[in-house]
């Protein structure tokens, strides 16, 4: 058992901090081979991760890598290494430190390799990186410990289960390594213990003190929050008069084109310029370094920003966060909250702010469930194939391979302990053959059984394009935007192509908090000029969307059978009230479905409740079922409650279309080819090393000189459906994207009782969603119809006919 | 009918569906941009070993135009392999199924930039076709008329309440006529880019593939 060196001792009492117990645990702890510690931010956390590690090499030189350091964010690797640098230089450790990132130097990579640092700071991807070359025993050779930063965020993720995969490689170089997780406040902590753990071995937790209760409200607002929309503009003056009233303030948005409008709202409402900044993950790095440098400095007194702040960096001063929109999801609004005061034992305090009426009640759900320390958490499927299959052509890339040790390694992932010997072969020869039906390509496999049995790449050229395709974050096709000048032009950052392609000369958007005015798409770069309009067309960055929990959508259905609603503003109680008194307010055993006209086309919505991805696949099935019946439906568009639809033709009866029997037969026919499939296929097919997505030299331009990843999926469906590519997008989609499980549980919950409410006009409930922005169009008779429509009329307006 | 119908410098010409261009005065099938055997040629480089169909699609494809035409010729205009060596690789099955398609007609293999070699098929190897008044290249050469080229794989979108769509298409002037690809593993190329709106005259079309092909004025950058 190690105690704290007098060293440290005296450390800590010069800086007049106390040691915390849960640092003091962790380090006589330290020799277990996995630990998981559960705590809020801003009682160091980190330092309890590191103290075993500084210690370990305080009194005596140790050779080579020790300690490998994982965060999901590069910046935070970075933030590390400076504030690792303090004790360090302060008790005059022999510790040498040291972050590697895809943003670190190519020189600096090399020299690493040659010649590790005492701690290494990296993310997942560095470190699949660092595995796929030839020398990685070597490089991780003395490898003593492992700590893995902000776990929570990577366990939900396929960054996470290639992380895992990782460490079962590291593990079996390095047999001692032991293994340390970093977790904010989450609702299952044994599943994450699981999933850190090195199967079958244990790995216990360890719960520092989660310190006082947020101190949590909605932000009161002169102005009443509009019908629909989500801008939240309205609560411009009072956000502003709460940042006057900070030291600085986190505003939080759910996406990255509300950041940009509120910023640009904010901004003009600022007549006292103050210091505000944005940040979210459309920006160029060079912009979102510079607002990170400010804030370090403490120059700024608010950061509109994304998801992207939602991990690590220290910020030191934050005193009060700001969410703007409803949280979607309590544990994610809990961790946020956490985000305002790092200092230890006070309460953060948060302030919500709904955008529009409905997202007042969820907002009040929502603060309802963190009074009642009630977080929700989604059950996680077994480790995804995909993965696995850029995990072995990882492993293939470092040097020949014996399939049977490999899969031993693998079964030690939590994930995909219960793996079976067949699944893990199908994903090898797939890696090595296509895994095809009806030909392989016997001469040019990507892997190759040798004579000693061992597998090994064909090509060694290969290796290079698999280290290009390290990594499993999806990337849309995006292009960058630069201002338009010399020297190539000021990069502002990203927009997703297809935004771009709806662009013409002249239209104006907002970007890092400016209007700008698009002027040319040249070598895949969007050339813009600055304008001095006040109005953008408004830029649709996707961002990551959350689908609403279950666990929230039942407390705001439980919610809906109050009588009256004293808990909620006057304007939201009454809201509700005309929309009982006009058609109904939707239960949780009951579904209501509403038709009603709305210009000049059918309309139908759905009320299942059941999260945005789910009620988006309630919306494919059930325009595929229109389209079948001959109901013309045009499209749909889904919000986290409803979906609603619209077409040429009223839906007298809607109820035959909601048996599970018909929804499920839809999903199989369905499956054939809709968008969601096809964009799910993509992320399998990029992530398995189907599509690349860097090709050495060159940039794919996404559209020019290859063809789409669609046509790859209609292939294989015509020819080989039972392909593992397919199987996986499958699974994947009827989990994430498609959420089927969410239907089924809304169509137990309801159990056939439908209530159709016909109308003459949108109903209050109906009314947001006629605003709300990701339609879908439905490629069907209608858009024939439309197609012939619409190139009549071009044909006329050109005076050809 | 499934097909539109145009003239070029007098002659009648059919756009199809699949994106095959029809001359019933001449009997002649013309296709574009086959790319057989791509998936092959990635494979063999080293790259991804991408679904193998890609071949066999393309010509299930063509057997169905040429049964509905009963050509007497048939132009593939160049591009038809994706590389020389993708040409000798071929299954035996599907080398079989195109001497089938050539038996009893006559057979233009049109060089690409893909395929500049003969290849070891029969039929007609040219770098270009004169069948009057037509010229037959793979790639459109500025200034010419009476063309029929591909190379360029063109595809076009339009706008209507919302939507958007994106299809292959011909392009079409008073000088020439550009093909789409009829390749399954083929991308394509907007029409409103540069090289596009310099071929093209100002009142050019784009016939966007779909049953009926749909006329629309090209777009343009």
């Amino acid at each position: 058992m190690r105690r704290l060196p007098p060293l440290f001792q005296d450390w800590y009492s010069s800086k007049g901090w106390s040691v915390h117990p849960h640092q003091i645990a962790l380090l006589e702890r330290a020799d277990e081979a996995a630990l998981l510690l559960i705590a809020p931010t801003g009682c160091g956390k980190t330092l309890a991760g590191f103290l075993p590690t500084l210690v370990d090499l305080s009194p005596k030189s140790h050779s080579g890598l020790h300690t490998l350091y994982i965060s999901p964010l590069k910046a935070l690797a970075a933030d590390i290494r400076r504030n690792l640098s303090t004790p360090i230089s302060e008790m005059f450790l022999p510790i040498r430190v040291e972050d590697r990132t895809g943003d670190t130097p190519q020189s600096r990579k090399k020299r690493q390799r040659a010649d590790p640092p005492h701690i290494l700071l990296t993310t997942p991807e560095s470190l699949a990186l660092l595995l796929s070359y030839e020398d990685a025993p070597r490089i991780f050779s003395g490898l003593k410990r492992v700590v893995i930063d902000e776990i929570h965020a990577l366990a939900e993720s396929k960054r996470g289960d290639q992380l895992m995969l990782a460490l079962s490689r590291l593990q079996a170089l390095c047999p001692g390594m032991t293994r340390v997780g970093l977790s904010a406040t989450v609702e299952s902590p044994t599943s994450i213990a699981r999933y850190l753990a090195c199967a079958p071995k244990q790995c216990s937790i360890l719960q520092a003190d989660p310190g006082p209760d947020p101190d949590i409200q909605m932000l009161e607002t002169e102005e009443e929050p509009p019908w629909s929309g989500g801008g939240a503009k309205y609560a411009i003056p009072a956000v502003l008069r709460q940042i006057k009233q900070h030291n600085t303030t986190l505003v939080f948005h759910n996406t990255r084109a509300q950041a940009e409008i509120f910023f640009h709202n904010l901004w003009l409402a600022n007549d006292e310029a103050l210091p505000i900044g944005i940040h979210h993950g459309s920006l160029a790095r060079e912009q979102r370094e510079k607002v990170e440098a400010a804030m370090v400095r403490g120059d700024l007194r608010a950061i509109v920003c994304t998801g992207s702040l939602d991990l690590g960096i220290d910020w030191g001063d934050v005193d009060l966060v700001v969410q703007i929109g409803a949280p979607k999801n309590v544990k994610r609004l809990v961790q946020r909250i956490g985000r305002a005061n790092h200092r230890y034992n006070a309460p953060s305090k948060a302030l919500l702010v709904p955008a529009n009426r409905f997202e007042v009640v969820e907002c009040i759900a929502a603060l309802e469930a963190v009074q009642a320390h009630d977080l929700d958490g989604e059950p996680q499927g077994p480790g995804p194939r995909d993965v696995l299959c850029q995990h072995i052509l990882i492993r293939a890339a470092a040097g020949p391979f014996e399939a049977e040790r490999l899969y031993e390694e693998i079964k030690t992932v939590g994930a995909y302990s219960s793996l079976s010997r067949s699944s893990f072969e199908d994903c090898l020869n797939f890696c090595a053959t296509g895994g095809y039906a009806l030909r392989s390509y016997d001469q040019w496999q990507r892997l190759q059984k040798r004579p000693d049995g061992l597998w090994q790449l064909r090509d060694p050229r290969a290796t290079q394009r698999i280290r290009m395709n390290i990594g499993t974050i999806q990337d849309t096709d995006t292009l960058k935007v630069r201002l338009k000048g010399s020297r190539g032009g000021k990069p502002l950052g990203e927009i997703e192509e297809s935004f771009a392609a709806a662009l013409t000369p002249g239209d104006t958007f907002l970007i890092g908090g400016q209007i700008v005015r698009y002027d040319s798409l040249r070598e895949m770069v969007v050339q813009v000029t600055r304008d001095r309009g006040r109005k953008p067309k408004i830029a649709t960055f996707t961002g990551t969307k959350f689908a609403t929990s279950t666990q929230l959508s039942a407390r705001i259905l439980a919610m809906f059978r109050q009588e009256d609603w004293p808990q909620l503003p006057q304007h939201t109680a009454e809201w509700l009230k005309l929309q009982r008194k006009v058609s109904k307010l939707p239960e949780a055993n009951r579904l209501l479905v509403e038709t009603f006209p709305h210009d000049n086309r059918q309309h139908l919505c759905v009320y299942g409740f059941s999260g945005r991805n789910a009620q988006q696949t309630l919306g494919l099935l059930l325009t595929q079922r229109m389209e079948a019946e001959g109901l013309n439906p045009l499209g749909f568009v889904a919000t986290d409650y409803a979906t609603l639809i619209w077409g040429l033709d009223l839906v007298a009866n809607p109820t035959p279309l909601f048996t599970l029997k018909n929804l499920r037969g839809g999903l199989e026919n369905w499956l054939a080819g809709n968008a969601v499939m096809k964009r799910t296929f993509k992320g399998v097919a990029t992530i398995a090393g189907l599509i690349d997505r860097n090709m050495p030299g060159a940039r794919k331009s996404g559209r020019q000189a290859t063809f789409s990843s669609d046509i790859l999926y209609d292939t294989l469906r015509k020819y080989d459906p039972d392909h593992l590519m397919l199987k996986i997008t499958r699974e994947e989609a009827l989990r994430g994207l498609v959420d089927f499980r969410r239907i089924e549980e809304m169509l137990s919950r309801t159990a056939g009782q439908i209530d159709h409410v016909a109308l003459d006009r949108v109903t209050p409930l109906a009314a947001p969603l006629l605003l709300e922005i990701g339609k879908v169009p439905i490629k069907g008779a209608a858009e024939d119809r439309l197609l012939a429509e619409e190139t009549k009329a071009l044909m006329r307006e050109a005076g050809l006919t | 009918m499934n097909t539109y119908t145009f003239t070029l410098a007098g002659a009648k010409l059919v756009a199809l569906p699949s994106g095959a261009l029809w001359w019933p005065d001449e009997a002649l099938l013309c296709v574009s941009d086959l790319h057989l055997g791509k998936s092959e040629r990635i494979a063999r480089n080293g790259g991804a070993l991408l679904p193998p169909y890609e071949t066999r699609d393309t010509l299930f494809r063509l057997d169905a135009d040429i049964r509905e035409t009963t050509p007497r010729t048939v132009v593939c205009l160049g591009d038809s392999f994706d590389d020389l060596d993708a040409a000798n690789a071929l299954t035996e099955e599907q080398t079989l199924w195109i001497t089938r398609l050539m038996a009893g007609r006559r057979w233009i293999w049109i060089e690409g930039n893909h395929d500049p070699g003969p290849i070891d098929f029969g039929g007609m190897h040219l770098a270009e076709l004169h069948t009057p008044p037509l010229y037959f290249r793979h790639i459109a050469r500025f200034g010419t008329s009476a063309e029929v080229s591909g190379h360029f794989h063109p595809k076009a979108s339009v706008s209507r309440r919302g939507h958007r769509l994106t299809r292959p298409c011909f392009l079409l002037d008073s000088d020439r006529v550009i093909l789409p690809a009829y390749g399954t593993y083929t991308g394509g190329l907007h029409s409103d880019h540069e090289a596009l709106n310099k071929l093209m005259r100002a009142e050019a079309l784009a016939i966007l593939l779909a049953k009926p092909p749909h006329p629309i004025p090209m777009p343009r950058s």
